[in-house]
């Protein structure tokens, strides 16, 4: 199976059907995905695949032929994202945040709450209640604001 | 000097320390782990929730080569979880009290080989109890008693009665529970998901019969805990640790998502009974409560909880008289354990919801009828204790009303299918005050070269511990933050400072820290560290807790200071409910929360926002489904904790009046916001024009009580 992998082209010796959040931990030494319930509801194994997020826990390795993954370690150009995650409250036990950053990643600058919100809905966090979260969108990428509070007004 | 000497870092929300390695995917927890030559493990488990086992048969079919099996007659020490009591068996063999009882374990390189295997359980079932009313055991009882609060029942004009139930609650750490248990050094070394070190230390001392010096525990990188890993890790541990002494090599178990929600533990279903006697102008004269938690099958950690719950069941009011029995009992469901409030989460939601009923029979506003019975400084609590002058229920509550704009939304939302409540709240902060002293829990400073290196037991689980203690001991040493380290949390290095639990590492372990930090500041003189240690060799001070000396505490009558001090809250929740499908949809959370002084606010804040929202999803949607003693929805697909679109915008404010025994005048803050989402919750339904008096409020239970 060969696919691209943060930027480098891989080859990998592993069972079509073997979910790609493994072949990842296991076969390439990339610890950083994690996994959280194994059945796509809480977005801890969040990479992109072609650019888009998915639940690794949920895709075959097959379907990654041909593709480009990106996982957290080779998630390049989002570093005020990251570091914006640590000071403002978004990362506690860390167990999420890499799924979190990941998904993070793909949503517009200057994206209101709501799109935030919407963007962010297939990760589950149970540290922070989401407000530190937003807070780290926000100050690394603008926005953040309710477009629903502003039309009511 | 010591007092001039500030570093300036505390009340300042500096970066955490372990922040960059878990942005970047670099933090390694548990299952980011191999060893050389390293097992998986696997627990097998009874079928039924009670009765005798006779016999474990694993096959049919031929068993992979170099299968490791260890059953009860393998335990080289003896067959306990050591906790509280010594009921609960690391393996069960004649007596079965249920359904995810461990009866076998098994350990294999090949983990797809390894739960291929069938096994087949061979038990002689009996017959459960489930209901906790109808219990025929009893782990402990507990009574308060202040006054004749029957004859005041019996004499008072007014009288509301009320029962409340809550339900379970499942932690859903985001990591699952997990270790690694490596032989080495005649003995052996666990790597966990964990919260108390010295816990499981302490059990695999017992069950692998091992001197202290032979069991090693080091806590990793740990993917959120909210008391579900302070005690389950020792059952966890010790069933890794004796597959690996077996096989002579490491061994992993991690649980799945499923099987960590079906068999450990969870927050302990309650029941509470109250009756309240009011004058005519609201006065509350008199309180009676019967409270019932549901232990589940092992004594495990039930008695405290049931202590702080009862120790809270009178909520933040003042009372002359008060009658408060608790019991904790066990039914045929896997134990029930520590969960962030531990125990008062469920007596604060009785009384609160009673209050806003009481306020109801009154006439009389909540919030008024509140203002009038909080209690002040100086009042005397339930169990005899005069409360310090920290005592904010009054600050809290108002400030969060004012915040709220509660009085104008109450009337404006009045018959909308709005609704807004709050709740009035506190929580005692550390253990009992013969708990501490019990514990005596130790922490150390180490001189290095650059400054100063903490030793403590106290393990960072999401919370910030690391960042927090670095901050006071950097600032009683008047040292940068730079200069101070944080050794990890491995009782090969560091001293028992008892467990990450009860909201006690801020104020208890800061406060011991504070200290060592003093006298290291004594001894060194002016001296730089380097100097030091190369004149005088390696520097070592280790503090330990001394009771403040106005703090007494009767265990054995339930009388005097409880708590050192309490952390307040005030709630209020705004929501709304779908007329059609009965759907909660939480629109705001205004929480105002007086925790002393707040060591790292951004971190402080971060507690009370999370908490509120693990409170808001036990108060409308995490529902535990047992069916035949085993939970039915165990997998997060319909087990729902609250994600993005059903958390509430939240308004946060701390209010810090300082605790004169903690470091810099901090207090405990993990499990207080906790406690108050869930009346609150109740509360605005009841103005929405529900009258719910459980939780999780589903739109089930909603439709239920609608058509009553």
């Amino acid at each position: 199976m060969r696919f691209t992998l943060n930027g480098k082209p891989v080859a990998v010796d592993a069972p079509p059907m073997k979910r790609l959040l493994d072949v990842l931990r296991e076969e390439c030494g990339l610890t950083g995905t994690k996994e959280g319930c194994g059945e796509g509801e809480c977005g801890a194994c969040t990479v992109l695949l072609d650019g888009a997020p998915v639940n690794s826990c949920l895709v075959p390795v097959a379907h990654a032929e041909g593709a480009k993954v990106t996982t957290i370690e080779g998630l390049r150009g989002h570093d005020k994202l990251q570091r914006a995650f640590v000071t403002e409250g978004g990362a506690q036990c860390g167990i999420c945040t890499p799924g979190f950053v990941v998904a993070a990643s793909t949503l517009p600058r200057g994206a209101s709450l709501e799109a935030v919100q919407e963007g962010l809905a297939g990760n589950l966090c149970r540290c922070t209640g989401y407000a530190g979260i937003y807070r780290a969108v926000a100050a690394a990428r603008g926005g953040g604001k309710s477009a629903k509070k502003k039309a009511k007004r | 000097m010591a007092s001039r000497a500030r570093a300036g870092n505390v009340g300042r929300s500096v970066p955490r320390l372990e922040g960059p390695e878990k942005v970047e995917g670099r933090a390694r927890y548990v299952d980011d782990l191999r060893f050389p030559g390293m097992l998986h493990g696997r627990t097998i488990r009874a079928p039924h929730p009670c009765g005798r086992l006779r016999a474990v048969r694993l096959g049919p079919g031929g068993l992979p080569l170099g299968l490791v099996v260890v059953g009860p007659r393998d335990i080289p020490g003896d067959n306990v979880i050591a906790t509280i009591e010594d009921d609960q068996p690391a393996l069960a063999w004649g007596e079965i009290r249920h359904a995810e009882e461990p009866v076998l374990l098994l350990a294999h390189a090949d983990r797809e080989a390894l739960w291929a295997i069938p096994a087949e359980v061979d038990m002689i079932p009996g017959t459960p109890v489930f209901d906790p009313l109808a219990s025929p055991r009893v782990f402990k009882q507990i009574r308060i008693a202040k006054g004749d609060a029957a004859a005041a029942l019996r004499r008072a004009p007014v009288v509301v009665e009320g029962e409340y139930r809550t339900g379970a609650q499942e932690h859903v750490y985001i990591e699952p529970q997990g270790v690694i248990a490596v032989p080495e050094n005649g003995g052996i070394t666990i790597h966990g998901s964990l919260q108390c070190p010295y816990y499981v230390h302490k059990a695999l001392c017992r069950l692998l019969r091992l001197p202290p010096d032979k069991v090693r525990v080091i806590q990793v990188e740990t993917g959120g805990g909210f008391g579900g890993k302070e005690d389950y890790p020792s059952v966890i541990a010790g069933h890794a640790a004796l597959l690996a002494l077996k096989a002579r090599r490491p061994v992993k178990m991690v649980y799945d998502r499923g099987e960590d929600m079906r068999a450990t533990t969870k927050r302990h279903p309650s029941i509470v009974r109250l009756r309240s006697a009011f004058s005519r102008d609201g006065t509350l004269l008199a309180l009676e409560a019967q409270v019932v938690m549901d232990g589940g099958a092992y004594v495990t950690l039930s008695p405290v909880v049931l202590s702080r719950g009862v120790l809270h069941a009178s909520g933040p009011y003042r009372c002359p008289a008060v009658a408060i029995e608790g019991r904790a009992v066990m039914t045929n469901t896997p134990p029930n354990g520590a969960f962030r409030g531990f125990g008062a989460p469920q007596t604060l939601f009785a009384i609160e919801a009673h209050m806003d009923r009481c306020a109801q029979q009154l006439g009389i506003d909540p919030v008024k009828l509140r203002e009038k019975n909080a209690f002040r400084p100086g009042d005397v609590t339930a169990t005899g204790q005069k409360l310090p002058k920290d005592t904010a229920a009054l600050p809290v509550l108002r400030e969060a009303v004012r915040r709220s704009d509660y009085h104008r939304k109450r009337i404006a939302w009045a018959g909308t299918g709005r609704g807004i409540g709050l709740s009035l709240f506190f929580h005692g902060s550390g253990f009992t005050g013969a708990g501490e002293v019990r514990l005596a829990s130790k922490a150390s400073l180490e001189l290095t070269p650059k400054g100063v290196r903490i030793l403590v037991a106290s393990t960072e689980i999401g919370q910030g511990t690391r960042t927090m203690l670095a901050q006071i001991v950097a600032d009683t040493l008047g040292w940068p933050l730079s200069a101070v380290e944080v050794a990890p949390a491995d009782t090969g290095l560091v001293p028992d400072s008892g467990p990450t639990v009860a909201s006690r590492t801020c104020m208890i372990v800061g406060g011991i820290l504070q200290k060592a930090a003093r006298e290291l500041k004594r001894k060194l003189g002016r001296a730089k560290p380097a100097q030091y240690l190369a004149r005088h060799g390696a520097l070592v001070v280790t503090g330990q807790y001394e009771k403040p000396a106005e703090i007494q505490w009767d265990e054995e009558r339930y009388r005097g200071d409880a708590y050192g001090t309490y952390g307040w809250g005030c709630d209020v929740v705004e929501l709304e409910v779908d007329p059609v499908t009965r759907e909660v949809r939480p629109l705001k959370l205004t929480a105002v929360q007086e925790i002393g002084k707040a060591i790292h606010p951004g971190l402080a804040r971060g507690q009370v926002e999370g908490g509120s929202a693990q409170g808001l999803g036990w108060a409308l949607s995490e529902e535990v489904v047992m069916r035949d003693g085993r939970m039915a929805n165990a997998q997060l697909t319909n087990y729902m904790v609250p994600t993005t679109k059903d958390t509430p915008e939240m308004d946060v404010t701390i209010l810090g009046l300082g605790y004169r025994h903690g470091p810099f005048g901090a207090k405990g803050l993990g499990e207080l916001p906790m406690d108050g989402p869930a009346p609150a919750v109740v509360n605005a339904l009841r103005h929405a024009g529900f009258d719910v008096r459980e939780v999780p409020a589903t739109p089930e239970r909603l439709l239920r009580c609608a058509s009553r």
